[in-house]
């Protein structure tokens, strides 16, 4: 259960890096950077996370990047959720007014200033609750490192139940550390959506 | 594309700024490219050795085996969870307390819960305790049960989305509850529903490949077998990656696609929460974006 804890905060920390980076990179004025962003999103969403997942731990040793299985199943997880945090981020900054990038950029600021200064602040607190299922998805998709035998909590879950044949109190167990995190979670982004959120 | 939003017609000065930053970010993108492909070259993985395979009709044959497992086993939860995510709803929306109570416990419980941990208890565990179904139905159980509780949320708020107003209309020229539902309030609420089901769709078609896991022949599967036995993992992973691409692209295409026509159709929006764009989209994914 520690590890699925910790491999969830890693690969959030990831996830919410590349988002706000593609993200970013989706509304500039540059066009090839609208077209890797768009490009990333589309391809890394339309693919399933176990896929990924096993694409990169049976590939990358191919061509002589040897990490852990650990180590990939945080990159892997950190680059899928990343893709789906990208456009949450992407609808928040839509949502913000037209005016409040007008007026920013009257006052002489350059791109990237509008964007961290003026716009990022508000769109963030927009998508508070979005972003927070993400959260609490990723809790369950981390699950998913068991595809490479990272010893996570559904992993070792199962083989309990290879030992003890118990399939129902082992599960149930199980479930249980699950929702012990993930219903939490969805009360802590509740508390948060009503502290910061702004409603549109 | 968005970019229209932050940054109105350029001058002359932002324009040549554009033009280098677009010249350097390019470039290092090209970079970057040549750089993997440098990579793959010089480990072998680029020789056509590796990808001859493909050419094979055979190769083909197998995975689109893989391929028709998948697409079956998706169809096979989708019908039913469909039928099933509606009654949950209906159930959670009832005025009857205790079906209230547990249409909402089924739900919390299974939502909450990785799709992973119950295919490997319907996969693994249901066999032990003396249940005889084949492995084909074990996983479409499990894919259908977690798929009904997610899908029971999205026709709750659908039917949640809809003015009070109509159900009010109903009642008052004389229809019973479930005549106001069927006929009044369900065709509305389906009809605003369906990008968010679409949505569903793929991601239920993406989860389907966790059932790789429990080593259950559908595409993920036999791109594996096919990548031991001919040596090429990669190129192998790779087509099965761009396997479920094209498939999901073109959904996902389809969604939007439902998506804007539908937000012409009606000012309201299709489940749009109050004038955040896409955010409905993204929050249905986002909800489930497992696999």
């Amino acid at each position: 259960m520690a590890r699925t804890v910790t491999l969830t905060l890693l690969a959030w920390v990831l996830a919410s890096a590349i988002g706000l980076t593609v993200a970013a990179f989706r509304v500039s004025p540059v066009p090839p950077l609208r077209v890797a962003g768009a490009t990333y999103v589309e391809t890394v969403r339309n693919t399933p996370l176990t896929v990924l997942m096993v694409f990169f731990f049976f590939g990358l040793p191919k061509v002589g990047l040897l990490y852990s299985a650990y180590v990939t199943a945080v990159v892997v997880l950190g680059g899928y959720t990343g893709a789906f945090v990208a456009e949450t981020v992407r609808a928040g900054i839509n949502s913000v007014g037209k005016g409040q990038a007008e007026a920013a950029r009257s006052l002489g600021l350059t791109f990237p200033q509008v964007l961290r200064i003026v716009i990022l602040p508000q769109a963030l607190r927009t998508v508070v609750a979005p972003l927070g299922n993400l959260f609490i998805a990723l809790t369950k998709n981390s699950s998913v490192a068991a595809a490479i035998s990272v010893l996570e909590l559904s992993e070792t879950a199962d083989r309990l139940n290879n030992e003890t044949a118990r399939a129902i109190p082992v599960f149930l167990g199980a479930a249980f550390f699950y929702l012990v995190l993930t219903i939490p979670s969805g009360w802590a982004v509740g508390w948060l959506e009503r502290k910061v959120a702004i409603k549109r | 594309m968005t970019g229209v939003v932050l940054a109105d017609e350029l001058g002359p000065r932002a324009r040549r700024r554009v033009r280098i930053a677009s010249v350097a970010a390019g470039v290092v993108l090209l970079a970057l490219v040549a750089v993997a492909l440098a990579r793959l070259e010089s480990k072998d993985q680029l020789e056509w050795e590796k990808w001859e395979p493909f050419t094979q009709w055979g190769v083909w044959r197998f995975l689109l085996q893989g391929l028709r497992q998948t697409l079956q086993v998706a169809a096979a939860a989708m019908v039913l969870a469909l039928s099933v995510g509606m009654l949950l709803a209906l159930g959670r929306l009832a005025r009857n307390g205790p079906v209230r109570w547990v249409t909402g416990a089924f739900v919390e419980f299974f939502r909450g819960v990785p799709l992973l941990l119950l295919i490997f208890f319907t996969y693994i565990g249901l066999p032990r305790y003396g249940v005889n179904i084949s492995g084909f139905w074990r996983i479409v159980l499990a894919l259908f049960v977690y798929n009904a509780a997610v899908l029971a949320e999205i026709f709750r708020a659908g039917i949640l989305s809809l003015d009070r107003g109509q159900s009010e209309a109903a009642s008052a020229i004389g229809l019973p509850y479930w005549g106001a539902m069927r006929l009044v309030i369900l065709p509305q609420a389906i009809r605003r529903m369906v990008p968010a089901l679409v949505s569903q769709v793929i991601t239920l078609l993406k989860d389907t490949s966790l059932a790789y896991i429990v080593s259950f022949q559908e595409l993920l599967r036999h791109g594996k077998l096919n990548g031991e036995f001919f040596r090429n993992p990669l190129q192998s992973y790779f087509v099965v990656a761009l396997m479920f691409i094209a498939i999901n692209f073109t959904l996902s295409r389809l969604a939007r696609r439902l998506e804007t026509r539908q937000r012409r159709r009606y000012s309201a929006g299709a489940m749009a929460v109050s004038g955040v764009e896409d955010l409905a989209v993204v929050q249905a994914q986002g909800d489930s974006p497992t696999k």
